[in-house]
């Protein structure tokens, strides 16, 4: 019977010719607007090198500490990390990290500019950066306060040429660094990974800033794996516990955060922020994406309507020769799931295209939208459902056309 | 073969009511070539929709092949439909986007047999009308009078006992309906095949066992 379907189905689609473009046309494009933009999401969200194992890891990127009518809110500062999350209890590594700072030098009299992260030891075992030549600093370079760095292929090239990087030596704020390791340019939308050359914390100069408990630090933790994941939080929770808080200050909300979370976070009042907070910001883009679907949705619905009323006719016959409703329900939705496959089909291949386009636009430096099979299969999920919903209630319709009516044209 | 007793068919519309039908009594026998006459408006469609379970009566009782038609379900009705009933209409109802072949096939679709069994019982109701030679044709392509036995072929695939045909002349040149009403002799007298037709055309009328003659929603004679 459903090859029957599908065989009719292919038919009817060739014979309209027109029908089934625009159709196809309102499928293909709301499915090209739904995998850039969930691509885009999953590049931004999902574990992926070097951030390979955020997975199971746990981020503190953000902080309030908060009075009757004083807050400070924002980055942890150098202090927070080291104090609270640093060798917390039953995490595998912990790690701290400077947000990157847009930086500018010369160098054999060309201006260079740049960017700057400062990071620990840990970082590189949290991170899995692949090593284009050397390898990172260590948790001595940091306790000592080497002046050693590893910088992207790209600066690499900026500085050296095409040359081998590893001993030669740069300036910067003042301070020259050894190159000691060289790794391939990570994309700005990876806010634990992106820098283009790091640097160990302790090279920093101002004064002041390993007590700070605002300030420009993250803390990462890794866990062995997500299971992990409560406990620590109680460690952290038990570790908040004996905060001391300056005067007028009595609250502090901060948490280990996954990325969404942290993302998360970040969108909301810091203060208010809890545990539901991830889920509402879920839903509002859920509900953006819901709009996203609905709008072409219902466009396709009133193609299929009107398509309906053109075949009355049809209808009619059928049920006049012993088509039951379920039949034609069926029928109608094989018919709308196969354009929606096939839209579907031209959709994904101008999705590949047009995100190839973006990535080498260089849109968002380093960023490389590619399509792999977990948005393959996102874009399976969401062509289905807009075929259901694009063709369900048409075939309801027309399920429950009189025949009479149907023979005569479709009069209601 | 088919009885109605003291049917009638009120049909309502924002609170004008017309009664198509009233105090329809019938006893049509297997094997019978009836014909139905009676001016424009008088019911004649709406009875045989009735016989046809494309519409339900709104009193009085309907027993098609015996069986008492109550409180069927729209499958009970399609299944119904589709094994005992064949129907031709006044503007044939060939569906545009398939071939003559496919169009034929359509009751098939909603039994079970296989592809090859459909194709063959397809030729043979073709063959059968005479339009074995337009198998591959989109019905566009074929004058009224082949789209008319096309419809035929279509009626007949899957041998029903009843054939109900609603004007099936009424577009067609007198040549074309003679064509017409000689298939429907053929498959009444070589099948048996029971036949109710709606005919504005005295001649045509006269050829059928019976003429049921309606006025204003009643039966006349
Ligand atoms: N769906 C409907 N709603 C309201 N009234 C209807 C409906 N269908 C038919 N009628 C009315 O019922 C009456 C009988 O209609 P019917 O179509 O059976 O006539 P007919 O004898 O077939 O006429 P014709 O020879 O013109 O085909 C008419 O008065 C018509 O207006
Ligand atoms: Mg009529």
């Amino acid at each position: 019977m459903i090859g029957n379907y599908i065989k009719l189905a292919l038919k009817v689609l060739q014979r309209r010719k027109f029908f089934t473009f625009i159709s196809l046309f309102g499928i293909c494009l709301t499915l090209v607007v739904l995998m850039v933009a969930t691509a885009i999401l999953d590049n931004l969200f999902s574990p992926r090198a070097p951030e390979s194992r955020f997975g199971r890891t746990l981020c503190v990127y953000t902080i309030a500490i908060f009075g009757d009518s004083y807050s400070t809110t924002g980055t942890p500062g150098y202090g927070f990390v080291n104090e609270y999350v640093r060798n917390l209890p039953g995490a595998e590594a912990t790690s701290a990290f400077s947000n990157f700072s847009g930086t500018a030098f010369f160098h054999q009299g060309r201006k260079i500019e740049s960017n700057i992260k400062r990071t620990d030891g840990a970082y590189w075992k949290i991170l899995d950066f692949h090593f284009l030549e050397g390898a990172p600093f260590t948790q001595e370079d940091d306790d000592r306060g080497n002046f050693v760095a590893v910088i992207t292929s790209d600066l690499r090239r900026k500085l050296f040429g095409g040359a081998s990087a590893i001993g030669k030596t740069f300036t910067v704020e003042g301070q020259t660094f050894r190159v000691v390791g060289v790794v391939p340019p990570v994309p700005i939308t990876r806010i634990a990974a992106f820098s283009e050359i790091w640097v160990p914390i302790h090279t920093q100069k101002r004064a002041g800033w390993a007590t700070q408990m605002t300030g420009e630090y993250n803390g990462l933790v890794l866990a062995r794996s997500t299971a992990d994941f409560p406990r620590l939080r109680r460690e952290f929770a038990q570790r908040l516990t004996h905060f001391r808080f300056e005067k007028n200050y009595d609250h502090v909300n901060v948490g280990l955060d996954t990325p969404f979370e942290a993302f998360a976070r970040s969108l909301s009042d810091q203060r208010k922020y809890n545990t539901q907070t991830p889920l509402r910001v879920k839903l509002i883009l859920l509900a953006i994406a819901l709009l996203f679907i609905t709008l072409p949705t219902m466009n396709l619905v009133s193609i299929n309507l009107s398509r309906i009323l053109e075949r009355s006719s049809e209808i009619g016959v059928r049920k006049a020769f012993g088509a039951s409703s379920r039949a034609l329900v069926g029928q109608f939705l094989v018919e709308n799931v196969v354009l929606t496959i096939i839209g579907g089909a031209f959709g994904f291949a101008l999705a590949v295209a047009i995100l190839s386009a973006l990535t080498n636009a260089d849109l968002i430096p380093y960023a490389v939208f590619d399509v792999n099979l977990r948005i393959f299969l996102y874009g399976v999920a969401i062509a289905a459902v807009f075929g259901a919903i694009s063709g369900v209630y048409p075939a309801w319709r027309m399920s429950r056309m009189h025949p009479v009516n149907a023979l005569r044209g479709g009069v209601q | 073969m088919i009885k109605l007793n003291n049917v009638e068919k009120v049909y309502r519309t924002d609170r004008v009511e017309t009664l198509a039908l009233q105090n329809i009594n019938l006893d049509i026998a297997p094997g019978e070539f009836v014909s139905m006459m009676g001016p424009s408006g008088c019911g004649k469609s709406t009875l045989l929709n009735l016989i046809g379970l494309l519409d339900a009566p709104t009193a009085g009782e309907l027993e098609l092949d015996r069986q008492k038609v109550r409180g069927w379900r729209d499958g009970d009705l399609a299944r119904f439909r589709n094994e005992k009933l064949g129907f031709v209409f006044q503007s044939f109802h060939l569906v545009p986007d398939l071939k003559v072949v496919d169009n034929v096939e359509i009751p098939l679709l909603y039994r079970k047999g296989s592809t090859a069994a459909r194709r063959k019982a397809a030729r043979e109701a073709l063959d059968r009308v005479g339009l074995s030679s337009r198998v591959t044709h989109f019905p566009t392509q074929l004058s009224g009078g082949q789209q008319q036995r096309v419809a035929i072929a279509r009626a007949i695939v899957g041998k029903p006992r009843i054939l109900l045909a609603d004007e099936p002349t009424g577009n067609l040149d007198s040549a074309m309906g003679e064509e017409i009403m000689d298939i429907l002799h053929d498959l009444n007298k070589k099948d048996g095949t029971t036949i109710v037709m709606v005919t504005h055309d005295e001649r045509f009328a006269r050829r059928t066992d019976r003429i049921v003659r309606l006025f204003d929603g009643r039966q006349v004679a």
